[in-house]
C-alpha cells in the first residue's frame, strides 16, 4: 500500500469513527425516549395527571400525580423568577458598566464554577441554612435552594445572549449621550427574546432537578397550598413510586417519567421556538 | 408646553424632566449611579455565595472533624453511624470507580463527536445537531436512572455481564460477574457516561472552534488531509482544552446523584469488580438525610461528605475553566 492510499484510508477510518460516535449518541437518545414512551404509555391515564394521590396510592390505590406536577411547576417557577431577579441584573451589569473584560471574566468564571457544583451540595447547603434558621421542609426552602441551582445557568445563558448583541449598538447609544443605565434599557430590549429562551432553559432544568429539593422541599400527597408547607415534585414522585415493591405502582412511575419527559420536551421546544420567533425589536 | 416645529418638519420635543434649579440630566446621572451600586452589590453577593456555601458546610461538619481527624475519615472503611464510626473510604472509592467507568465509556466518543462537530460540519448541520445534545443535557437525572433500570440493568445482567465474565473474567478478578442483580458499577457507569457525554462534546467543540481558521487553511494548503489538519489543530491548541473538557466531565459525573443512586446498588463496600455494587458520595447524602437527626454526629458526617464533594468539584472546575478561558480568549 502506498503512502497516498494509507492516508486516504486513515481519513476514512477516522471519519467513520466520528460518525459512529455521533450516530451512537443519537441512537442512545432515541432508545431513552423510546423506552420511556413505550413503558410509560401503558399506565398513563387522565386520572394520573388530573388527580392527587388517594389514600393507599403507594399500595396500588387510586389517584394520580397532580400534586407532583403542580409542585414541580411551583418550585421551578418560583426558583426561575427568584434567580431572574439576581441573574438578569448580573448579566446586564457585565455588559454595561464593566469596561474592562477582566472583572466580567472573573464573574463568568465564578458562575461557570457554580454551574458545576452538584445540586446535592446545594441541597445540603439549603438544609444547613434551614436548620440554622429553624425552618422546616417547605415550598419556600425548596424554591430558595432550587434558585441557587438555576442562578448560574440563567446568568450564563443570558450572558451568552448578550455577547451576541452588536457592538455598534453600544457605541451608537453611548455616543448619543445616554448613561449606562439607559444603554442597559436598550440592551435589554435587544436581548429580550434571548432572555425568554434562557428563562425557559432554566425552568426546564429546575423541573428536572431532584437532589436539591430532596431535603428542602420535602414531599407530600397534598396539592401545593402555601409557601411554608412541604411540596411534592415529579422526579421525587417517580423515585418514590419506583421504590415500592408493587408492579402497578412502578408502572405509574414509568408513566410519571413520561409526563416529566414530555414536560421537558415541551419546554425545550418552546425555548428553541422563542429563540427563533420572538425578535420584533431586535437589530440583527 | 408646545412642541417646537422645525423648518424641515422634524419635531423637537421639549424636556419634561429638567426640574427648575437643577442642572438638566442630574436625575439621570443619579439613577445611573444608584443602579450601578445595586448591581455591584448583586455581583459581589453572587460571587460570595460559593464561599458562603463552603463556610456553612464547614461549620456544620465541624463537630465530626473535632472527634475524628480528616485523614482518619478519608481512609477508614468502617461505616457504622450507630457506633460513631464514620469512614468515607467506601464511598470515595465507589464514587471514583463509577466515575472512572463513566469516563472510559464517554471520553473517546465524546471527543470524536466534538472534533466532528467543530472540524467536519458546516454551521447548518451543527445548528441541527445542537438541539439533540441540548436535549440530552435537559433530560432529568431521574429519567436517566429509570432508563437504566429498564434497559441497561437487564442488558448488563443477561448479556454484557456473562460475556465479559466468560472472556475477561477468566483473566482478572476485576471483570468477574460477582453480582447477579445487574445493579452495580458497570450499569451506573454506563448511564453516567451517557449523561456527561454532551458536556464533554460541548467543551471540546468550543475549544477547537476558537482555533483560528488561518491555521487550518495553512495546513490544508500543504496538502494535508482533513484528519491530519485536525491532528495538527488538536496538537497545537486543543490538547489542554480537551483535557479540561474531560476534567469538567469528571467533576460533573462525580457529583451526579439520583441516577447513580438508582443504579449502583448502594452497598457499603470498596468495590473489587466491575460488577460489584457500591455506594457513591452523593448517594450517601441523599439516602440518609431522613435519619440523620437521630444519631449523634450523623448530620455532621453527611455535611462533611457534601463538603468533600464540593472541594473536589471546585478544585477540578476552577482548574479546567481557567484552561478553557485561556484557550478561548474572546476578541
Amino acid at each position: 500500500m502506498n503512502r497516498k492510499q494509507r492516508r486516504r484510508l486513515q481519513e476514512a477510518f477516522f471519519v467513520g469513527i466520528m460518525r459512529t460516535s455521533l450516530a451512537g449518541a443519537c441512537l442512545v437518545l432515541g432508545t431513552i425516549l423510546a423506552v420511556i414512551t413505550v413503558r410509560g404509555v401503558g399506565a398513563l391515564s387522565w386520572e394520573m395527571v388530573s388527580q392527587p394521590p388517594e389514600s393507599g396510592f403507594y399500595l396500588g390505590g387510586g389517584g394520580g400525580i397532580l400534586n407532583a406536577i403542580l409542585g414541580s411547576l411551583a418550585l421551578a417557577t418560583g426558583a426561575t423568577l427568584l434567580a431572574m431577579a439576581l441573574a438578569v441584573p448580573l448579566a446586564l451589569f457585565m455588559h454595561t458598566y464593566l469596561r474592562s473584560g477582566r472583572i466580567a471574566n472573573g464573574i463568568r468564571l465564578v458562575l461557570d464554577v457554580m454551574w458545576g457544583i452538584p445540586s446535592i451540595v446545594y441541597g445540603a447547603f439549603g438544609f444547613a441554612l434551614m436548620v440554622f434558621m429553624g425552618l422546616r421542609a417547605s415550598l419556600l426552602a425548596g424554591v430558595l435552594t432550587l434558585a441557587l441551582v438555576v442562578l448560574p445557568i440563567l446568568a450564563r445563558t443570558f450572558d451568552e445572549v448578550l455577547m451576541m448583541s452588536p457592538k455598534d449598538l453600544r457605541e451608537a447609544t453611548l455616543s448619543l449621550g445616554a448613561t449606562r443605565l439607559e444603554y442597559l434599557g436598550v440592551l435589554l430590549r435587544q436581548a429580550l427574546p434571548g432572555l425568554i429562551t434562557a428563562l425557559l432553559l432554566a425552568f426546564g432544568r429546575g423541573i428536572g432537578d431532584a437532589a436539591s429539593v430532596l431535603f428542602t422541599a420535602g414531599y407530600t400527597d397534598a396539592l401545593p397550598q402555601s409557601l411554608t408547607r412541604p411540596v411534592a415534585s415529579l422526579p421525587l414522585a417517580i423515585f418514590y413510586q419506583l421504590s415500592t415493591p408493587f408492579p402497578e405502582v412502578q408502572a405509574r412511575a414509568y408513566a410519571s417519567a413520561l409526563v416529566l419527559t414530555i414536560l421537558i420536551l415541551v419546554v425545550s421546544l418552546l425555548a428553541q421556538l422563542s429563540a427563533r420567533r420572538l425578535g420584533k425589536h431586535v437589530i440583527r | 408646553m408646545e412642541a417646537e416645529i422645525l423648518r424641515d418638519g422634524a419635531v423637537l420635543t421639549p424636556r419634561y424632566d429638567a426640574a427648575p434649579g437643577r442642572r438638566p440630566g442630574t436625575a439621570r446621572v443619579i439613577k445611573d449611579h444608584l443602579a450601578r451600586t445595586g448591581m455591584v452589590v448583586i455581583s459581589a453577593a453572587t460571587c460570595l455565595l460559593v464561599v458562603l456555601i463552603a463556610g456553612a458546610l464547614l461549620i456544620r461538619s465541624l463537630p465530626l472533624l473535632r472527634t475524628q481527624s480528616l485523614g482518619e475519615l478519608l481512609t477508614s472503611s468502617t461505616w457504622q453511624p450507630s457506633h460513631g464510626a464514620f469512614g468515607f473510604a467506601p464511598f470515595i472509592a465507589g464514587s471514583i470507580a463509577v466515575t472512572a467507568v463513566a469516563m472510559i465509556v464517554a471520553v473517546a466518543p465524546a471527543i470524536f463527536t466534538g472534533i466532528y462537530l467543530s472540524e467536519y460540519t458546516v454551521a447548518r448541520t451543527r445548528t441541527r445537531l445542537k438541539p439533540l445534545l441540548d436535549l440530552m443535557v435537559g433530560i432529568p437525572s431521574v429519567v436517566y436512572g429509570l432508563w437504566g433500570i429498564l434497559f441497561v440493568v437487564p442488558l448488563v445482567r443477561d448479556h454484557v455481564g456473562p460475556w465479559i465474565d466468560g472472556t475477561l473474567g477468566q483473566v482478572s478478578p476485576l471483570f468477574r460477574q460477582t453480582n447477579p442483580s445487574g445493579y452495580g458499577l458497570l450499569s451506573a457507569g454506563l448511564v453516567l457516561g451517557i449523561m456527561v457525554f454532551p458536556l464533554i462534546v460541548a467543551v471540546t467543540e468550543e475549544v477547537l472552534r476558537s482555533v483560528p481558521h488561518e491555521m487550518r487553511e495553512a495546513v490544508l494548503c500543504l496538502g494535508a488531509t482533513r484528519w491530519e489538519t485536525t491532528l495538527c489543530v488538536v496538537r497545537r491548541r486543543g490538547m489542554a482544552g480537551i483535557l479540561a473538557a474531560v476534567v469538567l466531565g469528571f467533576s460533573r459525573a462525580f457529583g451526579e446523584t439520583l441516577a447513580v443512586m438508582m443504579l449502583i446498588g448502594n452497598s457499603v463496600q470498596v468495590p473489587r469488580s466491575l460488577f460489584d455494587s457500591a455506594y457513591s458520595l452523593p448517594a450517601l447524602i441523599a439516602n440518609n438525610y431522613g435519619e440523620m437527626m437521630s444519631l449523634p454526629n450523623y448530620e455532621s458526617a453527611l455535611m462533611a461528605a457534601a463538603l468533600l464533594l464540593l472541594a473536589v468539584v471546585l478544585l477540578f472546575n476552577v482548574a479546567a475553566r481557567l484552561v478553557v478561558n485561556r484557550l478561548t480568549v474572546r476578541s
